[in-house]
């Protein structure tokens, strides 16, 4: 059953190979000399004054946490899409509900402000 | 031509079924998908040409037009420098994952071709779970903007990949609930389905049906491959060039690459989903059966890719880069919000038996 999946694998072999093979090629033709000034992080020509592991905004973090739910959501929308002839009304309320639940917390997120970027 | 062939086939076949039947499988598909790859690569190539052209002849310049007939050879030779241009590691970053990130875009790009469907009952992977391996794999480009950012070690770098990321996410669900959408009306993870269910001569296309989804899906491909006018991410006048800032010859052009390869997978995609793929829209016209016009193939496939192509390279012309707070209110307050009416539209057609999902 999972032999139908065989191209799958050689095309992602296939993809990953090229990708070795182009930057083993860059490496090996670009040569060129490497100085302290060359290797040294860009920042417009200044000499870098801080480390680059600085604060972030927690709001990229509360998107991925937003994100992780909504993803999953879709995950549970995915077989029941698929199989929608086959369950019938009973079926398609039932997601009703369940999406109506998700838009509560949805509206909720939206009125909390977790939203708003400025 | 056949006669040639037929001689040589004579020569290899005794060899040919010695071979144990998982190897002879491996071969066949091996020689699929290295020209489809060409193909591919050649028209990343040639994208990279056609954008310099059309956005010169939107703004009245020529475009590049120096290098063989017309500029035509402009492709190779960018290629070939950058290929013979140095790749520098800064000195602070992850020389491991430095070099990974690449590849982990440009692979996912590449790999999701296996299920496309090519022309009528052929994809090069004809899988069930299709639909659910396009997501996956388009969900991990993301992987390579974060680990690029990251691994650089710099600051530019660091907020480049910050923004890209969670706009790719943002858009992520709009796209996502829009294929929820796409698979209530066809009904099928397998997308050689998802177009069959489209095509004939009642050309049903499900852009029709799913028309806001179609848009949706569309608009976030343009996000999602960080292309204007979403490209805060890139921003060259404010962080530089984001998450590859510090990427230089080739381990930047792979980079490029992957974009434009998602540019080209997110137009197949679009054109399969919503136009049919390889479907003809002329089908069941009388005067024209039994001509190329009304025959499904490949060729359709092309124009309708070659066209969200051109739609992308317009949208770049045409608009003024988006601020960060309106690419996020668009993706966030706009587009899920319609995808999630859309799906309890399509739920209440369903059920009351109109639409393609009724069947």
């Amino acid at each position: 059953m999972l032999y139908g999946y065989l191209p799958v694998l050689i095309f992602l072999g296939i993809a990953i190979a090229l990708g070795v093979v182009l930057l083993a090629l860059g490496l090996i033709l670009g040569g060129g000399r490497k100085d302290d000034e060359k290797l040294s992080p860009y920042e417009c020509g200044f000499e870098p004054f801080e480390d680059s592991r600085i604060k972030f905004d927690v709001r990229y973090y509360l998107v991925a946490i937003l994100f992780i739910i909504f993803d999953l959501e879709i995950a549970f929308l995915f077989p029941w899409a698929v199989s929608l002839d086959a369950i019938g009304a009973f079926g398609i309320i039932a997601m009703a509900v369940f999406l109506t639940v998700l838009v509560v917390g949805f509206v909720y997120e939206w009125k909390k402000g977790a939203l708003e970027w400025d | 031509m056949t006669g040639i062939i037929n001689s040589l086939w004579a020569i290899i076949e005794p060899y040919w079924n010695w071979l144990p039947t998982l190897i002879q499988d491996v071969i066949i598909v091996v020689l699929q998908i290295a020209p489809l790859l060409v193909v591919i690569i050649l028209c990343v190539a040639y994208l990279t040409f056609w954008e310099r052209k059309i956005i010169g002849w939107m703004q009245n310049r020529i475009g590049p037009n120096r290098v063989g007939p017309w500029g035509l050879f402009q492709p190779f030779a960018d290629t070939i420098k950058l290929i013979l241009k140095e790749v520098i590691v800064p000195r602070d970053a992850n020389r491991f994952l430095f070099l990974i990130a690449p590849l982990l875009s440009i692979s996912p790009a590449l790999a999701a071709w296996a299920v496309v469907p090519l022309f009528p009952d052929f994809a090069i992977a004809d899988v069930d779970a299709g639909l659910l391996y396009v997501l996956a794999l388009t969900s991990l480009g993301v992987y390579g903007v974060i680990i690029a950012g990251w691994a650089t070690n710099s600051k530019y770098a660091f907020l480049g990949a910050m923004r890209s990321a969670a706009q790719i996410v943002s858009y992520e669900i709009a796209m996502g609930f829009a294929l929820v959408g796409v698979l209530m009306a066809g009904g099928s993870l397998n997308l050689g389905e998802i177009v069959a269910a489209q095509a004939g001569p009642d050309n049903s296309w499900f852009l029709l049906w799913l028309f806001p989804l179609f848009i949706v899906y569309f608009i976030s491909g343009v996000a999602e491959t960080n292309r204007a006018p979403f490209d805060v991410a890139e921003g060259e006048s404010e962080i530089v060039a984001g998450f590859h800032v510090e990427y230089s010859g080739v381990a930047f052009a792979i980079f490029f690459l992957a974009e434009y390869a998602n540019m080209i997978l997110i137009a197949a995609l679009t054109s399969v989903m919503f136009c049919g793929g390889w479907d003809s829209p002329f089908s069941g016209i009388a005067a024209l059966e039994g001509s190329m016009l009304a025959a499904g193939g490949l060729h359709w496939l092309c124009i309708k890719v070659a066209f969200f192509l051109f739609c992308f390279l317009w949208l770049r012309a045409t608009f003024p880069r988006y601020r960060y707070d309106q690419i996020m209110r668009l993706g966030w307050k706009v587009f899920i919000p319609v995808t999630i009416v859309w799906i309890f539209i399509e739920g209440g057609l369903a059920l009351i038996g109109v639409g393609p999902w009724s069947t």
